[in-house]
């Protein structure tokens, strides 16, 4: 089967990506898919992780996957250790002059939850300049974005805290290792209702191994579907 | 809500407070735990309830105990350093008989500690949570979907007792995500709150709430009245889970996300051929002593697991009259043992006992 290449999702080369959204939507686990494709289609990635929000499960967890594949990745000096303090890296500011200078860089954001957004406004003026394309991961089965209505306030937030404007939707509804296409099938006039209301397109819908993009050929099914991986680390 | 939604343990405690009629939280920060104050803080006003962030620990708790005076659903919740903070209101919620409950997504101490995930807080939890003779009834979930069902189980044992309930769970299981489905625990035997006070209207006489007794016979007589319900309780709500005891020769007792880990590791023991159960104190107080004393007519070993420095041990020694050897391994200080550290443990076992 023909697998499209990651970069053609998106309406220009993705150079500087933000994964925002709702707290738990999965976008951890969709900035580190999308960084190990961008990679596997010979881009240079750099994968920051600016949550200063979840303690646990954070892109920290990969990050030796993430060396061994050659992928920068920038991490808050103290995550997963006991340092109860979100710090943003002086390393981070690196990247702006990096991206202008080489034009095979790739450069994604992994951003805390809802009004965890807020880091992004410490590099505002960069992220303007450069033509950031943000992101909006939602899952229509966390029970505070369980609606339309829900995902467009919760939108809005994180644009309100950011400062900058969302230019797609991804969909990565799902029920954790239970999910089911039947599940995803459910999710979609939710989600598309959502687009509708933030006026955005929904950059695509992933689907998770075992799952397989072509459980999702349905009618129902209006948007790209991307396969991802869970590489949310396993604790039994 | 009637379908599965994925969320955060913590999240899962903070939704089932909510739709088993809690109406008031009190809580203030602490990793990490601070996911239920800030569903709380979104979901409260929706329902008609509060949210109210405290300036302490101390505060919150005392918040608490008025909620409950007058008769409301009402919860808090923290993360170690700050349930021992709330030990001394905890104490004067049992002294004055008020039904709350009381949440603890444990963190790695003593002192401040650390943020990961652990179980160091068992003996405070089971033998100590305030001082003078109270047991509290403690309850430790393994699962998200749990975080939400035994949430629903401890406010229905407080207001059935006239007890604080405490869920003991750890930072792992809060900061999980799994699918999780509400069902309220649906209780229409509860007595009405005739101790209450919120306002007799003229109608009753007054009710004082106290925990203060000018005669020791007084005070003692409560505490006997207490002690006979807190054996109610252990007749009535010990809870727990087993598996594979029936064949086994290695028991291991583990509760909450250290009984995640151990369940992978005993099926890697079983497909080696190690006959090794498991038996899951669903309940910590009251402890599950019995399931405990019929495994030892069979079983030959008891391993205890947890994320401590074996708290448990003795309360298991205690079960069996100490009829079989019992070891212990864990980690500590917020590291989380790996189901092939505990399968090594298992086979150190099982090779011991082949001899």
């Amino acid at each position: 089967m023909f697998i499209l290449p990651i970069s053609s999702f998106f309406p220009h080369p993705p150079r500087l990506l933000i994964v925002a959204g709702h707290f738990g939507a999965g976008k951890t686990n969709v900035a580190l898919n999308l960084a190990y494709m961008l990679k596997a289609e010979g881009r240079e990635v750099t994968l920051i992780d600016l949550d200063i929000v979840n303690p646990y499960f954070r892109a920290a967890d990969a990050e030796d996957a993430l060396r061994a594949a050659e992928i920068q990745y920038i991490n808050p000096p103290f995550a997963n250790t006991n340092v109860d303090i979100p710090v943003l890296g002086a390393e981070i500011q690196r990247v702006f002059p990096m991206l202008e200078q080489n034009p095979n860089a790739s450069v994604i954001f992994d951003v805390g939850g809802d009004n965890g957004a807020v880091a992004l406004g410490r590099y505002h003026a960069e992220l303007t300049r450069l033509g950031a394309y943000m992101l909006c991961v939602e899952n229509a089965y966390r029970p505070l974005t369980d609606s339309p209505e829900a995902m467009l306030e919760n939108l809005q937030e994180i644009e309100a805290y950011s400062r900058l404007r969302c230019d797609a939707i991804v969909n990565n509804s799902n029920l954790g290792e239970e999910t089911s296409a039947e599940d995803l099938l459910n999710a979609m006039p939710t989600m598309d209702a959502f687009a509708a209301l933030a006026e955005l397109p929904i950059l695509f819908t992933t689907v998770c191994t075992p799952l397989r993009r072509t459980d999702l050929q349905h009618s129902l099914v209006k948007s790209p579907v991307l396969e991802i991986q869970n590489y949310t680390r396993k604790l039994f | 809500m009637g379908h599965k939604v994925l969320m955060k343990g913590n999240e899962a405690i903070a939704e089932a407070a909510i739709q088993n009629g809690c109406l008031h939280f009190f809580g203030y920060p602490i990793t990490p735990q601070t996911e239920i104050s800030e569903y709380m803080a979104k979901r409260m006003p929706k329902v008609g309830g509060l949210c109210l962030q405290a300036e302490s620990e101390v505060a919150a708790i005392n918040m608490v105990m008025g909620a409950a005076a007058a008769g409301s659903r009402v919860m808090t919740s923290s993360s170690s350093p700050g349930v021992s903070l709330k030990s001394e209101g905890i104490s004067y919620i049992v002294g004055c008989d008020l039904p709350c409950v009381i949440v603890n997504v444990q963190r790695g101490g003593p002192g401040l500690g650390g943020i990961q995930p652990s179980q160091a807080d068992y003996y405070q939890a089971t033998k100590a949570n305030g001082h003078g003779d109270l047991h509290l009834f403690v309850v430790a979930p393994a699962s998200v979907q749990e975080m939400a069902t035994l949430t629903g189980v401890a406010f229905v044992v407080a207001d059935k007792y006239r007890t604080p309930a405490l869920i003991l769970a750890d930072g792992a299981l809060g900061q999980m995500m799994e699918p999780v489905e509400f069902e309220v625990e649906k209780k229409t035997d509860l007595p009405e709150k005739s101790w209450a006070a919120n306002g007799h209207g003229g109608k009753r006489k007054k009710n004082i709430i106290n925990s203060l007794f000018m005669d020791p016979v007084d005070l003692e007589n409560s505490i006997k009245e207490r002690f006979a319900r807190y054996a109610a309780i252990a007749e009535n709500e010990t809870r727990w889970e087993e598996l594979m005891v029936e064949d086994a020769d290695i028991v291991m007792v583990a509760y909450g996300i250290t009984s995640r880990i151990c369940k992978t590791a005993i099926n890697a023991a079983r497909a080696k051929g190690i006959k090794v159960g498991l038996i899951r104190p669903i309940t910590l107080w009251p402890f599950p002593s019995a399931a405990l004393k019929k495994a030892a007519e069979t079983a030959k070993h008891f391993m205890v697991c947890e994320l401590n420095m074996g708290q448990m041990v003795d309360d298991v020694k205690v079960a069996i009259d100490c009829a079989r050897p019992v070891s212990f391994y864990g980690r500590t200080g917020g590291v989380m043992p790996s189901s092939e550290e505990v399968l090594a443990e298992i086979e150190k076992i099982a090779g011991g006992l082949a001899k």
